[in-house]
């Protein structure tokens, strides 16, 4: 393993500190819209990382993907990088074709089309293959029915990746499509809601949407692996912006324990609350090599290596997530609690991010099945 | 950043793999892996071929028979050693070997560099003593000086396998009525000097490693003074700050864990293999995932500190390593259910020999190991202090 950055990457990072620190600063004045910031992220190329640069694109892979993840989650920045670039960006770069591509794909990067991932149901948690949406193909397309819940920015985007079931039951993995569909088609309901953290997702409602037949991405009935896929780059580059957030709520606790004063001391002076900095410390450095062993693995070809490590790495940062986001709370005292303060806002930040594309057990589970052992206990890769 | 190691690393991992396959005794191996006692034949068995190959002071300066490794080498080859069940190194080469090459006399470098080398010169260490754990500069052992001697009394408590030992380490308060670290001096003991004898320390898994010593007028040649008189304390700090690559014994949790694995898929719980039963799956899961994050963790601190001296960071892993390796000892522990409960020193040591064993043969050992296991965050500076130390660093209160 080598974890240390190359020069590009190096580069690269430093670039996105100084933006999204300066992205953080306007949004702290309220000078900027969702629209502004979004074209801020185009201006920086950000946008089309995935792609190819015929495309618009500098064919970042999953590394750059964690740099740029990290630094979100550091300064919070709210705005639906990791669904609409990386998820549905790798999905389209991977299955449109060529003509879809030439046309998708520029559009993704100058930020003129928001497309989101619109994979889980209302009974689904978190399968990708319990697909009760159905797609029945018709003359010159396929109609679709049924409901997709917690699409993360699902109001505001102008297209849907939507799976939706072709034949079979309810959870077989085959018999599964993607779709793209527009937000705007007749038939389409999109109610918004407001999450934990502040930011936007829809419930939807597709009601005999027509599309046509090039709507179908990708090999028809595959459509579970097709958006496992892309979901596994999707959890790769949450572990990255985890390790952001995670990274700063623990400067600020350092800092409040050094400041605050309590018994005529700093409270950072109490060994009972050194020796929790020190825990979080541990769990923080433990998400932060495992995030970046994801982001190395997320670009392998062998699937069930590429898996168990991708897994893993959701199950430590979640934990890992989990206990300093109460740590600082806690560490705060009741500061911790006010809304105006700044630790409640990274761990509802963190609360969304772990249960988002699988949570911890979901991944234990995920990565157990993927460390196959022979009798003698060794793993068979 | 790559998801593997360079291809000379591998191929280098691959020369160690090789080289204690074929070397190392294969009676050992099977002590080392099924959690025997060793004697001190293995040692010198494994210490004599590491000597042969070069390989047995890889942390020296080169000069001195270092081997020039880079950090990574060394992570390397103490995981393999570790994973190809091979018994660690004394303290004597990681501890007092650099303390003597840095600060030691020409006669003393002539006298006990060369003997280390060859595996022959076997060192106990003399810090702690009953009032002195944690709080090692409040030591009370006394060194006063008396010709061409200083003649030692007092007491040293811990030392590991001291009845192998020909010569000691020690702290002593040469100094009584300045500041504790400024009154302390390091020297090297005989272990065979008139008034020292030594007392074994039967410890709660039956072993008898452990030793306290005592010095009655223990008269000790000036020669053997390190360094300055006084001066004791800041080479016990360069000593005990000295690069430890594989603090975090990852190749030590791994073994371990493949023994786990190995143990609960022969073991059978409701007629399935323990290792299918979900609660149980589920906990070694989560220890795998804990150690894959700490081995990263390793390399990747490894990597970043790369051509500076030792940080912080060896607590950090100090902490985790000895933590999680504890936990795999626990469910070791409870892996062969009721047979964790008989118990017999000597089959801890030989096995079960001619007697039919009680229970499947590898469960003798599990209940020994789990108990010894509660020392590692313990030693070498107790798992709260080294809190204490990163605590510091964090916070700079």
């Amino acid at each position: 393993m080598d974890f240390i950055l190359n020069e590009e990457q190096a580069i690269l990072k430093g670039s996105v500190a100084r933006f999204s620190a300066d992205l953080r600063a306007a949004m702290d004045k309220k000078t900027v819209t969702a629209a502004d910031r979004w074209g801020r992220y185009a201006d920086m190329g950000l946008l089309g990382l995935p792609f190819d640069e015929d495309f618009g694109g500098f064919g970042g892979g999953g590394v750059e993907t964690m740099i740029v993840a990290e630094e979100m989650g550091r300064h919070l920045l709210a705005d639906p990088y990791v669904p609409v670039v990386v998820v549905a960006g790798r999905l389209l770069a991977d299955h449109c074709s060529e003509e879809q591509k030439a046309y998708l794909l520029p559009r993704v990067a100058d930020g003129s089309l928001i497309v989101v991932p619109a994979f889980g149901e209302p009974k689904s948690r978190y399968s990708l293959s319990r697909v009760a949406t159905t797609a029945v193909p018709s003359k010159d397309g396929f109609v679709l029915d049924g409901r997709k819940a917690v699409v993360l920015s699902g109001a505001a985007a102008n297209l849907l990746l939507v799976t939706a079931r072709l034949s079979g039951e309810v959870g077989d993995e085959d018999g599964i499509g993607v779709f793209l569909v527009p937000g705007d088609l007749p038939g389409v309901t999109r109610r918004p809601v407001l999450t934990v953290d502040g930011r936007e997702a829809a419930e939807i409602v597709l009601d005999g949407v027509r599309v046509d037949k090039t709507a179908a991405l990708g090999t028809l009935g595959r459509g579970g692996a097709i958006a496992r896929r892309a979901e596994e780059f999707g959890v790769a580059a949450l572990a990255g912006e985890a390790v952001g957030a995670m990274s700063a709520v623990f400067d600020m606790t350092v800092e409040y324990l050094q400041t605050r004063r309590q018994f005529g001391v700093p409270i950072g002076k109490f060994q009972a609350l050194q020796h929790r900095v020190v825990d979080m410390r541990v769990a923080l450095e433990l998400a932060r090599s495992i995030a970046a062993g994801a982001a190395i693995a997320a670009d392998l070809d062998n699937a069930q290596e590429r898996r168990r490590i991708i897994s893993a790495a959701k199950v430590q940062v979640c934990r890992s997530g989990r206990y300093i986001g109460q740590q600082a709370i806690q560490l705060h005292g009741a500061m911790g609690m006010t809304d105006e303060y700044g630790a409640g806002r990274y761990f509802k930040r963190l609360l969304v991010l772990s249960s988002l594309y699988g949570d911890a057990d979901h991944h234990l589970e995920r990565f157990v099945s993927a460390s196959q052992y022979d009798e003698g206990g060794a793993l068979v890769a | 950043m790559k998801f593997a190691f360079s291809a000379e690393m591998e191929i280098f991992r691959d020369e160690v793999r090789a080289f204690i396959r074929e070397k190392l005794s294969p009676e050992t191996r099977r002590r080392v892996e099924e959690g025997r006692r060793l004697d001190k034949a293995d040692y010198v068995q494994w210490y004599r071929a590491l000597h042969a190959k070069g390989w047995i002071t890889p942390g020296w300066p080169k000069e001195h028979g270092g081997t020039g490794w880079t950090a990574l080498q060394r992570y390397i080859f103490e995981e393999e050693v570790a994973l190809g069940a091979a018994p660690p190194v004394t303290a004597g080469i990681n501890m007092i070997g650099p303390v003597l090459i840095a600060f030691g006399t020409e006669e003393q470098k002539r006298k006990y560099l060369p003997a280390m080398r060859q595996g022959d010169l076997w060192w106990a260490q003399g810090f702690s003593e009953p009032g002195s754990g944690s709080d090692l500069a409040s030591l009370a052992t006394r060194a006063v000086l008396d010709g061409d001697a200083y003649v030692v009394n007092g007491t040293k408590i811990w030392q590991t396998q001291a009845h192998y030992a020909e010569m000691m380490f020690a702290l002593v308060r040469t100094k009584p009525d300045v500041k504790p670290q400024e009154g302390i001096s390091m020297m090297l003991i005989d272990m065979k000097s008139p008034g020292l004898s030594i007392h074994h320390i039967k410890t709660i898994d039956g072993g008898q490693e452990l030793y306290q010593c005592f010095f009655d007028n223990v008269r000790v040649p000036v020669a053997n003074l390190v360094g300055e008189d006084g001066k004791g304390w800041s080479y016990a700090k360069f000593l005990l700050g000295f690069e430890r690559h594989g603090i975090a014994g990852i190749g030590l949790a791994k073994r371990q864990l493949n023994r786990l694995k190995r143990l609960a898929a022969s073991e059978t719980s409701d007629g399935r293999p323990l290792i299918e039963k979900p609660r149980f799956r589920d906990r070694i899961a989560t220890l795998e995932i804990e150690l894959l994050a700490l081995e990263y963790t390793s390399i990747r601190l490894l990597q970043e500190g790369e051509g500076k001296g030792p940080g912080v960071e060896s607590s950090l892993l100090k902490i985790k390593g000895t933590e999680l390796r504890q936990e795999i000892f626990e469910m070791l522990s409870e892996v062969v259910g009721p047979y964790i409960i008989p118990y017999d020193n000597d089959v801890v040591r030989s096995g079960w020999g001619h007697d039919e064993p009680v229970g499947p043969d590898y469960a003798a050992t599990l209940a020994s190991n789990y108990l010894d296991s509660r020392k590692i965050s313990i030693y070498g500076g107790a798992n709260e202090i080294q809190r204490n130390v990163l605590a510091k660093s964090i916070l700079g209160l």
